[in-house]
């Protein structure tokens, strides 16, 4: 074992930089890119020597280049990295209020759990007998999302919600084609997240919008105009992207499956309504629950996620494998087309989904109970009436009329005249303190603002939210006839790490890696 | 109950500034007819106590692979983490924020998704990479429907050692846009077969090295052959480490390298979450899936990181984006990168030729096994052999004495009549002890006379 081998250089000199200006700002570094810190002959990581022709067996299939890649000691490394880490705004840190995303507290228990080794130091195919713990985790998770959706089956393999989505379509295309009956078309609301028409066209179909009504949900003669008998299925978010709950969904799902068609519900939003109401008692066919949201496994800055499908009796067959059965105390996965799962329409990806999400989820559930759950939907609608309660006097709700549920969305009719626009109001949440809220979606409504708190923030949170709103409510109205209270919103953040970013340059000279300075830079060259 | 912060007063208190009678006012959209009066027939909320109580138990009841002998591979490998890498990924600051929409106060997962891709396209050698996929198998199905938009043609041929998960992956998501796929004969040699397969319809051929068998293969001349007939080459890899040790697949002429990147950083957690390393030339880059990090700079010229080329994407494209994909594996990516940044190239290579000389000792000691083929001639750190028995009954009773000695072939693809075919995988962690055990426990399970396993 040797300390801190120095190695060959496998680059030339190459740390000399055109990386910006070292300043910090306080005590917030300025922190280079890793590449940028000269580890070109570095290893933070102590590994016995490898014997002197350890791989003259492979012959001319070693590679013979350098890779590129630099290496620090253990100190610079996590310097370098809780440097970066200070430069993100956190759920830890402060209300998150992203419409759509469900950015609820991470319990701490949840991830200690998913690291016991009994789950974190298990491979997907060692013998089944020897992981039945991880798999009876798998069956009772599946438990408690079909006793909570009130549907008879689930599909656990889905790694995030559009892949939840694309689960339940292909389940839906086996079960049309199972009956020769090949459908083409899939209707979608207006109001829908991107990844549900996306998905719809991955899957194989074309996609119809169906509109929106002035009170924000779906029209339902204009749903009934368009369901015909080449319409595979529905998919609608309930509680829909507005943040309303569809009142007519039975109609909905009536309609639909009296066309021959299925009922996807898309479940991003199931945290409003998680033990008040059941989607199975709705009339849904399939939904996806993202378990980074509702079931507050970490968004981990994008991901990982998970969006397992709740299926109903007649799609259940056709849920992709691998399956979890149990006998007589004994569980298995059935890893093929084969025996009760010989309809499965495929395999959605290797293995058997996101085994440490479902550890987490399955934590948040027993933490919760079947009486926290519902304490959560009610809370998480308290908190955004309440939102929208104390703001609608200054800025416009898109729905005035009735409750929301478990978001308040805002329009731009309030900013008419005064020259802010949605991005520069919620840029200026920035100085305040706040992440934005969702803007410009959904995209039904003009200037879009979608608040989502969510239950784990405390009303004196919400107060210090509330307030730092109205004050900027009322600045932004000031900007009329303000130019210098209209600046101040233009320029925001101010107080970032970072003013606003060039988006444009980026897409018109993508730059997608470092390379070293002595190559030509895009950027530079300009 | 602990998470949640509101007293019984600010509830009433919040209802009186709401205008609301009461909770179920704000519920009145909801149908009646189907509101719940109640809890549903689940258990009630615990304390940490209990639920530590009821998840440790079901813990207990897995082998862990650190609790003895341990040689599963075949897609997923158990490598050291170093302490720190946990340390970071628990920070709140990236564990508990959102993808990076908001740049101005998220520059430090986006820097290192920045870094991430320069390191993804490092180490595959291509011109550009994304900031990650679901996983491997994901990315692999990704990459063919990417070739067929590409090439406007629908055939996708398939090496015989591409992972059969990874092929049925492919085949499930590709045959609904149209994409017919011929899964080639599985084999340790499987890649020979591939140049005869390519037709002028094929849109890609997708291959892997190390393959399923751990046979390593220079790809080059099946590029030459796939670009002559105007098809792409995708080669695929499930053990990233590798890469420290042999040739990328952009130097031998790869038009999309896809990767399982969980052997860098990430555990073995049954299965998932994972991550998947997503690269292509340059020329490609906007028919890609998945989201992108660029350089830009701020208002005041200062450098800054974004997501980009976003009308891929289906929050701007919808129903004609790239992919569906909206959440990938950021933590995980962030994971990666902070193994590799405490590598480096030099403890890459190193740990790299550590796992292929264990495979190397590993080969030896199988070949003194009477009975015992193997199969696999050019090996990074994982070998297929020939058992004289079924391979799911040899790791079963081996398992009954605490081995856990490889994946069955069969496990993974039963229809290829490979009963008798084991995986078995090495890593730095396999201390040399463990291999001397399994081959004794081995030969004791495989010869009839002595019955005994060790």
């Amino acid at each position: 074992m040797s300390m801190q081998t120095v190695g060959r250089p496998t680059r030339p000199e190459t740390t000399s930089q055109t990386a910006p200006e070292d300043r910090a700002v306080g005590l917030l570094q300025y922190e280079p890119l890793i590449f940028e810190l000269g580890g070109w002959s570095k290893t933070g990581v102590d590994l016995p020597d490898a014997a002197p022709g350890a791989a003259d067996d492979l012959g001319d299939l070693v590679r013979t280049t350098p890779i590129g890649l630099p290496g620090l000691s253990e100190p610079e490394t996590l310097r370098h990295y809780v440097r970066l880490s200070q430069k993100n705004h956190a759920i830890d840190l402060a209300l998150y209020p992203l419409g759509s995303c469900t950015m609820k507290h991470n319990p701490r228990l949840n991830e200690k759990l998913a690291r016991l080794p009994g789950f974190g130091d298990i491979h997907p195919l060692q013998p089944q007998s020897s992981v039945q713990g991880a798999i009876a985790l798998m069956d009772r998770l599946a438990h408690w999302l079909k006793t909570l959706t009130g549907m008879p089956a689930v599909a656990l393999p889905p790694k995030a919600g559009a892949h939840g989505e694309l689960c339940g379509l292909l389940a839906i295309r086996a079960a049309h084609e199972a009956r020769g009956d090949a459908r083409k078309r899939v209707l979608v609301p207006t109001s829908a997240h991107g990844t549900n028409p996306a998905t719809a066209a991955f899957a194989g179909y074309v996609v119809e919008e169906i509109a929106q009504t002035t009170d924000g949900r779906v029209d339902l003669a204009d749903l009934e105009s368009k369901l015909g008998p080449d319409v595979a299925a529905i998919m609608v978010t309930n509680p829909n992207t507005c943040g309303l709950f569809e009142r007519d969904v039975i109609e909905i799902a009536r309609l639909t499956h009296a066309a021959g068609a299925y009922f996807y519900c898309d479940g991003a939003n199931f945290n409003a309504i998680v033990g008040k109401v059941r989607p199975g008692d709705l009339g849904v066919d399939a939904m996806h629950i993202n378990l980074h949201k509702t079931f507050s496994t970490p968004h981990g800055g994008g991901g990982p996620g998970a969006g397992p499908v709740v299926l109903s009796a007649a799609l259940a067959p056709f849920a992709p494998q691998p399956w979890i059965v149990s006998e007589g105390g004994d569980y298995r996965l059935i890893e093929a087309r084969e025996g009760p799962a010989a309809q499965a329409f495929g395999r959605l990806s290797a293995f058997h989904g996101q085994m440490g999400m479902f550890v987490r989820a399955y934590a948040y559930m027993l933490s919760h109970g079947s009486d926290g759950l519902r304490q959560v939907a009610e809370d998480a609608v308290l908190n955004a009436n309440y939102v929208k309660a104390r703001l609608q006097d200054l800025m416009s709700p898109a729905f005035p009329d009735g409750p929301c549920m478990h978001e308040a969305l805002f329009d731009d009719a309030w900013l008419e005249g005064t020259g802010v626009t949605t991005l520069d109001f919620a840029k200026a949440m920035i100085d305040e303190g706040f992440h934005p809220m969702t803007m410009y979606f959904p995209l039904v409504v003009h200037g879009a603002m979608l608040i989502e708190p969510t239950e784990t923030e405390s009303k004196a949170e919400l107060d210090r939210f509330c307030a730092a709103l109205r004050r900027l409510a009322t600045d932004a109205l000031s900007a009329k006839d303000d130019t210098e209270a209209l600046e101040r919103f233009k320029a925001a953040p101010v107080s970032a790490p970072l003013r606003r970013l060039d988006e444009t340059l980026a897409a018109r000279k993508p730059r997608l890696k470092w390379t070293p300075p002595a190559a030509p830079l895009p950027l530079a060259a300009e | 109950m602990r998470y949640l912060p509101l007293t019984a007063d600010d509830r009433a208190e919040m209802l009186g500034v709401i205008g609301a009678a009461d909770i179920d006012a704000l519920f009145s959209d909801t149908p009646a007819s189907a509101r719940l009066k109640g809890p549903v027939e689940l258990p009630r909320h615990q304390g940490e106590l209990e639920v530590e109580r009821e998840l440790a138990g079901l813990a207990a009841r897995n082998r862990t692979a650190g609790s003895g002998p341990f040689f599963c591979g075949a897609g997923a490998y158990r490598h050291h983490v170093p302490a720190s890498v946990d340390h970071i990924i628990q920070r709140s600051e990236f564990l508990t924020s959102y993808t990076p929409y908001q740049p101005e106060i998220a520059q430090g997962t986006l820097q290192v998704l920045f870094e991430f891709q320069t390191q993804v396209a490092a180490l595959t050698g291509m011109d550009v990479a994304n900031a990650s996929m679901y996983d491997g198998s994901t990315g692999c199905a990704e990459a063919v429907m990417m070739a067929s938009r590409v090439t406007r043609r629908t055939r996708a041929v398939l090496s015989g050692g591409l992972h059969p998960h990874y092929a049925e992956t492919t085949r499930t998501l590709a045959q609904v846009a149209g994409i017919q796929i011929e899964r080639l004969t599985a084999t340790v040699d499987a890649e020979a077969a591939v140049i005869a397969a390519i037709d002028a319809d094929t849109a890609c051929v997708v291959v892997q090295t190390p393959n399923v068998f751990g046979q390593v293969t220079d790809v080059s001349a099946i590029a030459e052959a796939a670009h002559a007939a105007g098809a792409l080459l995708i080669v695929v890899t499930t053990e990233a480490v590798s890469y420290g040790l042999l040739k990328s697949p952009g130097e031998m002429g790869a038009d999309i390298a896809v990767a399982e990147g969980q052997s860098i950083g990430n555990g073995l957690n049954f299965g998932g979450p994972y991550v998947g390393l997503f690269a292509v030339r340059e020329k490609l880059v906007r028919q890609m899936p998945g989201r992108l990090c660029g350089e830009t700079v701020d208002a005041e010229g200062r450098r800054g990181f974004v997501l980009t080329l976003s009308t891929r994407e289906q929050h701007i494209r919808r129903d004609k984006a790239t992919s569906n994909i909206c959440t990938n594996s950021g933590l995980c990516a962030l994971a990666f990168t902070v193994h590799m940044s405490l590598l480096g190239e030099e403890g890459l290579r190193r740990l790299a030729l550590i796992n292929h000389l264990k495979a190397r000792r590993l080969k030896t000691a199988l070949q003194g096994v009477p009975g015992v083929q193997v199969l696999t001639s050019r090996f990074f750190n994982e070998l297929a052999v020939r058992l004289p028995m079924n391979a799911d009954d040899a790791v079963e009773a081996l398992a009954a004495s605490g081995i856990l000695s490889g994946v069955p072939y069969s496990r993974i693809d039963p229809q290829a009549g490979m009963d008798d075919v084991l995986l078995l995988a090495v890593t730095e962690t396999t201390p040399d002890g463990d291999i001397d055990r399994l081959c004794a426990a081995l030969t004791g399970t495989l010869s009839p006379e002595t019955g005994a396993v060790s």
